[in-house]
């Protein structure tokens, strides 16, 4: 079968913006997008859209055209973006359409994600008790990590510092500063073992891919970026996730437990036909500073524990063996839900576009990246996975 | 001292935690959730800490019912062996002085010392005297 192909992207910039809606971002991406591709918006006949908490995403075909087009939306937690990418990948695949796009956005006040336990199935007592927290599940789920795998607290900073220098070389990144190792490890707790720099906020922004067929990529005349695969999976029995009042006992504790991002990721090296040694760059999912060295090992990439040894040996780094978060991911972008899993094929493709600047990758034999891989994860134990080649 | 909700606790002293058997897979889970689904099962008293963190800001209100005036608290994950892993207080320790595998037992605090009708949520702490 003919591969589905990413033939033009667009972004507006993570962060904070006032007086710039989550739609207005949105349609800015779009628009972007659409000239890389050398599109205009009559000739898109589809779109997926998400968006966690900033509105509808078909209302901005107000701003882009009434066309007519046929609009979707997706929520679908913090894998949204990712869930929108896989819906219209297969939209081309099925033959049904040859040209179209998937747009994320979102718009988080300050501080936001106020969770009611209502809205989780969860009792009141639960949440007055203080648990609707969210960073309190990260920090569990790290620091049994950390005991398990014997993490330290240097490598979870190593991961942050790189973060913040990597975000420097990305206009589109939020936090632009390079923190030193020291201040991370010094700032104050929020909840351990975890500093203020260790945790992404929540933020604002947009991000648009347009994808194509093979024949019309080739019509198009674009250099063929081609999504391998694309694949968004749900967790398995026993898996600890947010907003937990009890995890199941399981017979053997002291390996890692199955979790949605191990399935997607193993069935998306599957249909793509290559293993995680073949990646030439990746995002993954680092919401905080541990979710990044977690979700190497879930990923494929290394063994449960080996992570301490990447990091101080810099493999993750730009230049090194497996450059991981090469725009500084969640902790320099922030985390706008609906656009963030988008943000990180957004960051692939300009990869193997060769685009990247400072922060371009080498890629194999320095011959530029042919393989960028990406990984969201999502409440309640939701993943998605893609990879891309060129 | 009034439970934070019926249905957390046993009537017994010193009281344990209820949680729910799934009927049809026997999956043990807290709380007991509302409906047929489960049998009411009442839990451990007794386990060994799985994981935790400290929660070093005060969650926001609404939801968080807990004293205006805030000092970080431990929110710990017990494990009842052969049971269930359950989220709850872990007190009377040094925040340094946690660690993973520590044996633990059921207690019950105030959300609140200071209110007038004080509320019981639970908690673990550490068993005096024995080892990790």
């Amino acid at each position: 079968m003919s591969d589905v192909c990413i033939v033009g992207i667009g972004i507006h910039p993570l962060g904070r913006t006032d007086g710039l809606s989550g739609v207005d971002q949105g349609v800015f991406a779009v628009r972007q997008a659409l000239a890389d591709a050398g599109v205009d918006w009559p000739q898109v006949q589809f779109a997926y859209g998400s968006s966690d908490a900033a509105g509808n995403p078909d209302t901005m075909v107000d701003r882009l055209g009434l066309t007519g087009v046929q609009f979707i939306n997706v929520r679908n937690g913090c894998a949204a973006g990712g869930s929108a990418l896989f819906s219209a990948q297969m939209a081309i695949k099925s033959g049904e359409f040859e040209l179209g796009l998937a747009v994320g956005f979102d718009k988080h006040p300050r501080g936001a994600f106020n969770a009611l336990p209502s809205e989780y199935n969860l009792p009141d007592w639960y949440g007055e008790a203080g648990y609707m927290v969210t960073t309190q599940f990260f920090a569990a789920k790290i620091m049994r990590y950390m005991h398990m795998f014997g993490i330290s607290h240097q490598t979870l900073a190593r991961v942050a510092e790189k973060a913040f220098r990597n975000g420097a070389h990305a206009p589109h990144a939020w936090r632009r500063q390079p923190v030193p190792i020291e201040e991370i490890l010094a700032a104050p707790l929020v909840s351990d073992p975890y500093t203020k720099y260790m945790f992404c906020s929540p933020a604002e922004g947009g991000v648009a891919l347009v994808l194509a067929s093979e024949k019309k990529a080739r019509e198009l005349g674009k250099p063929l970026v081609r999504l391998k695969a694309a694949t968004m999976r749900t967790r398995p029995p026993h898996s600890f996730e947010v907003f937990a009042p009890s995890v199941d006992v399981v017979a053997d504790d002291s390996a890692p437990r199955g979790t949605a991002t191990r399935i997607a990721s193993a069935d998306a090296f599957r249909l793509a036909g290559i293993g995680p040694g073949d990646i030439d760059v990746a995002q993954l999912q680092d919401t905080e500073a541990g979710a990044e060295i977690m979700h190497m090992a879930e990923n494929g990439f290394c063994a449960d524990g080996d992570q301490e040894g990447w990091l101080a040996e810099g493999w993750t780094e730009i230049g090194g063996t497996l450059p991981v978060n090469t725009d500084g991911g969640c902790l320099a972008c922030g985390e706008p839900i609906g656009a963030s899993g988008l943000r990180q094929v957004y960051e692939n493709v300009v990869q193997l576009r060769g685009d990247g600047g400072g922060r371009q990758v080498p890629g194999h034999r320095r011959g530029g990246p042919k393989t960028a891989y990406s990984h969201v994860y999502g409440a309640p134990g939701v993943s998605a996975v893609t990879i891309l080649e060129r | 001292m009034r439970a934070i909700a019926e249905g957390l606790f046993t009537d017994e002293t010193p009281p344990r935690l209820l949680g729910g058997r799934e009927r049809t897979t026997g999956r043990v889970v807290f709380p007991c959730p509302a409906g047929d689904a489960c049998d009411p099962v009442p839990l451990a008293r007794e386990g060994r800490l799985w994981s935790y963190t400290v929660q070093r800001y005060r969650p926001k209100t609404p939801p968080y019912a807990g004293p205006e005036a805030f000092a970080p608290w431990i929110v710990a994950y017990v494990e009842l062996p052969g049971e269930v892993i359950v989220e709850a207080r872990l007190v009377d320790v040094a925040f340094d002085a946690v660690e993973i595998g520590m044996p633990l037992r059921l207690v019950q605090v105030p959300l609140d010392p200071d209110a007038a009708e004080p509320l019981a949520i639970p908690a673990f702490a550490p068993i005096k005297g024995a080892g990790a």
